[in-house]
């Protein structure tokens, strides 16, 4: 099959003009240019920006990631050298168990929560629908490092409020950034507040796409509010619920700005690297530490192919659901 | 031909052109200028607060060179940058100001710095000795020319002190603490007369400062092989952080708790390079002016910072700007820039400086900060510092402290933690 050749027909088929042939054979000939070229050049801005910003530094990372490489001296080409070192490096494991960890608590009770308030936000009775669903969005669209720094002194041991709230039901002070989960938890809260609201407003969305008759057709066969939730409004919802799925885990893999500010700005994240996430340790390795750039730009690859694996998991999730 | 294989080629093609642009950017400037060519133009490049602006202009004044001043507020910012012009071989001024952290990273790639010793006079006997020595590179050659200098005092709260009865008059309170276990016992009384309050803000305070006080070879030996699980300084320094556990409020520098307690109270002394003056003054506020003072530190002398001017290998003139940077390290230019923004000096006429001894500070109840702190200076042991020795200090000694002091772990623990990651961060 071929693009062209349903076009070059249309030439013998136009009719001779009476006079200026070539003229018009010249304009014919750039019109099938045209049809043929311009399509690439439409897209082309795109590919060439894609390219430079995110083709060219990926391909430059995979053949740093063959060196040990020195950020301002020499390089040397070591071959699958720091993918080995990688396997067997406890801190890159830690870092990965940390990113997962952090992962889970807060994609799960975000997209729970998320789903609650989008069925609330849908019920018809609701007041002030518009007011609510707006407010809900408003912590996404606060910034990151604003949203770090405010939860940062929340969490504070001595003076912090979350700390002195604990305290009056007989809590003893709590070391946030001293321990695993009490740090996984303070991070994966900050996650939470910040993307709960967009979750619920995409859940939403996909809600209001269902078709109202479905639930009517329930109520006449006297379905309740439960009933219709599990049965009308969840299944119906799988493809949206998995492309939020998919987007939390992108997001939850990359995961750099909140631990890094919980941690006063230092890369290790807490004295035990309690909570250094991958994202983390890459900078660790490729910027922080000059010398390393090249094992960075392996971390930043094996980054990139659990980023890939995921995503492919979710991708056989939305097949599935799809039969 | 099929859609297939063309857009195949499209994007082979695509690549091409990207590895091409890719290759373009990879080529440095090779605009070099002719020998003997007089500069137009000299950058110089430095991060905080130097205060050179008007030895600029006298300097302009005296040759004819035009200088640009190329000012990075934040240290954080500015170590990126360098990095930068460093890989890229091009875009660094003509004059680059490197803290000390940076200078010993750089020192491992001593190739990107001009050699400065025949450049300029021989100033080997004019500044402190361990600080003129850290300006020079493993391979011999003159890195920097030195700056300032942090040294080190200790600042104190002159009111919790009165309340816990202990003295408040700056010397007597230098005399309460000669050396660490005088100092340990000093917070043990102000715990008692307190009521239980923490004397120091943390041990990782402690561990720096006392850090440089021991001289020779701290986290690598003199081959830069990393000791730091066998160097005596290190383990002397650790021991006397430990000891002060329980004197400690449990707030690292530069932690929210850190800041806090200055308001709050809840250490009653904080370890202060002369450059922290600023920040103590800038967490405590207006309401405690009067409150602070500033003793010795114990221990005697004592170093947390400081920079050297060198000379990067991609600028276009060497000679002119080494005669710019030995001109803004003489003794002279460091009182004058003592003067205008405060960094202290290192070259030892500036030490003697009568402008530079005579200097109080009113925040600090009038103390004689230009004396104590020249002082304290004046008392540092000759030190060795490796590549890395900031990433260790900070990311495996630093870090491994505040675990046992925090309760994550036993000092046993804590100790493996450290020399553990003493290996990783200390490569180089």
């Amino acid at each position: 099959m071929s693009h062209s050749t349903t076009v070059a027909p249309s030439t013998p088929a136009a009719p001779p003009p009476p006079s200026g042939g070539t003229h018009t054979r010249r304009r014919l000939s750039l019109a099938r240019l045209d049809l043929t070229y311009s399509p690439y050049l439409y897209i082309a801005p795109f590919f060439l920006i894609f390219g430079i910003f995110g083709l060219y530094p990926m391909l430059r990372t995979a053949w740093m990631s063959l060196h040990d490489w020195d950020m301002i001296g020499d390089r040397t080409f070591i071959g699958l050298d720091n993918y080995t070192r990688l396997l067997a490096d406890e801190y890159f494991w830690n870092a990965l168990v940390n990113t997962f960890g952090i992962f889970a608590l807060s994609t799960i009770p975000q997209l729970l929560l998320a789903l609650f308030l989008a069925n609330l936000l849908n019920r018809t009775l609701l007041r002030a629908k518009t007011f609510f669903r707006m407010a809900i969005f408003i912590p996404n669209v606060v910034s990151v490092a604003a949203v770090a720094i405010v939860f940062g002194m929340l969490y504070q041991r001595e003076y912090g409020l979350v700390n002195w709230l604990l305290g009056f039901v007989g809590i003893d002070q709590i070391d946030w950034d001293g321990q695993t989960w009490s740090s996984w938890t303070a991070i994966a809260s900050m996650v939470n507040w910040r993307w709960t609201g967009y979750n619920t407003l995409i859940l939403l969305a996909g809600m209001q796409a269902i078709p109202r008759d479905l639930y009517e057709a329930a109520e006449i066969d006297g379905a309740g509010q439960w009933r219709q939730f599990w049965r009308i409004t969840l299944p119906l919802l799988r493809p949206t619920f998995i492309f939020v799925v998919i987007l939390a885990t992108i997001g939850g893999m990359q995961l750099f700005t909140e631990p890094l500010l919980f941690a006063n700005g230092n890369i290790i994240g807490g004295t035990q690297r309690d909570f250094q996430t991958l994202a983390m340790y890459m900078y660790e390795m490729g910027i922080t530490n000059l010398n390393s750039a090249g094992y960075g730009a392996a971390v930043a690859w094996a980054l990139f192919l659990i980023i890939g694996l995921m995503s492919l998991l979710n991708f056989v999730l939305v097949r599935r659901a799809a039969t | 031909m099929s859609l297939t294989t063309r857009r195949s080629r499209l994007a082979a093609s695509a690549l091409a052109a990207i590895t091409a642009v890719g290759g373009l950017a990879a080529c440095g400037n090779d605009d070099e200028p002719a020998a003997g060519e007089k500069p137009s133009k000299l950058v110089v490049e430095t991060f905080g607060e130097f205060g050179y602006d008007e030895l600029v202009k006298q300097y302009e004044k005296d040759t004819g060179i035009k200088i640009e001043m190329r000012k990075t507020a934040q240290l954080g910012e500015y170590r990126p940058k360098l990095v930068r012009y460093l890989a890229t071989g091009k875009g660094a001024g003509d004059v680059v100001a490197l803290e000390e952290g940076i200078l010993n990273e750089f020192k491992s790639n001593p190739r990107n710095w001009v050699d400065l010793a025949p450049l300029v006079d021989d100033h080997s006997e004019d500044y402190l000795p361990w600080k003129w020595e850290l300006g020079k590179a493993p391979d011999g050659r003159l890195m920097g020319l030195p700056t300032d200098v942090g040294s080190l005092a200790v600042c104190y709260r002159k009111d919790l002190f009165e309340a816990a009865g202990l003295p408040t008059d700056r010397d007597e309170v230098s005399a309460l603490w000669p050396d660490w276990d005088s100092f340990l016992k000093t917070g043990r009384t102000y715990q008692e007369g307190s009521g239980g309050k923490a004397l120091i803000d943390s041990i990782t305070a402690v561990a720096d400062a006392s850090l440089f006080q021991q001289g020779d070879d701290l986290f690598y030996d003199k081959e830069n092989n990393i000791i730091a699980d066998t160097s005596p300084a290190v383990k002397a320094a650790w021991d006397t952080a430990v000891s002060m556990v329980d004197i400690s409020a449990k707030a690292a520098t530069w932690s929210p708790e850190w800041s806090a307690g200055f308001k709050q109270g809840s250490f009653a002394v904080t370890f202060c390079p002369s450059w922290m003056l600023g920040i103590v003054v800038e967490n405590s506020g207006e309401e405690n002016q009067g409150k602070w003072d500033v003793a010795a530190v114990p221990g005697g002398g004592g170093n947390w910072g400081g920079s050297w001017l060198a000379v990067p290998e991609q600028s276009s003139y060497h000679e002119e700007a080494a005669k710019l940077a030995e001109f803004l390290t003489n003794a002279t230019s460091q009182v004058e820039a003592f003067k205008a923004k405060g960094p202290l000096p290192t070259h030892l006429e500036a030490l003697q400086d009568e402008a530079f001894l005579s200097y109080t500070n009113e925040y600090f109840s009038d103390a004689p900060t230009g004396k104590i702190f020249g002082e304290s200076v004046s008392k540092i042991e000759p030190i060795h510092l490796g590549p890395k020795h900031q990433a260790v200090k900070e990311n495996a000694f630093g870090l491994a402290l505040r675990a046992f002091e925090n309760g994550q772990a036993s000092e046993d623990e804590a100790w493996q933690q450290f020399t553990k990651d003493a290996q990783i961060q200390g490569a180089f």
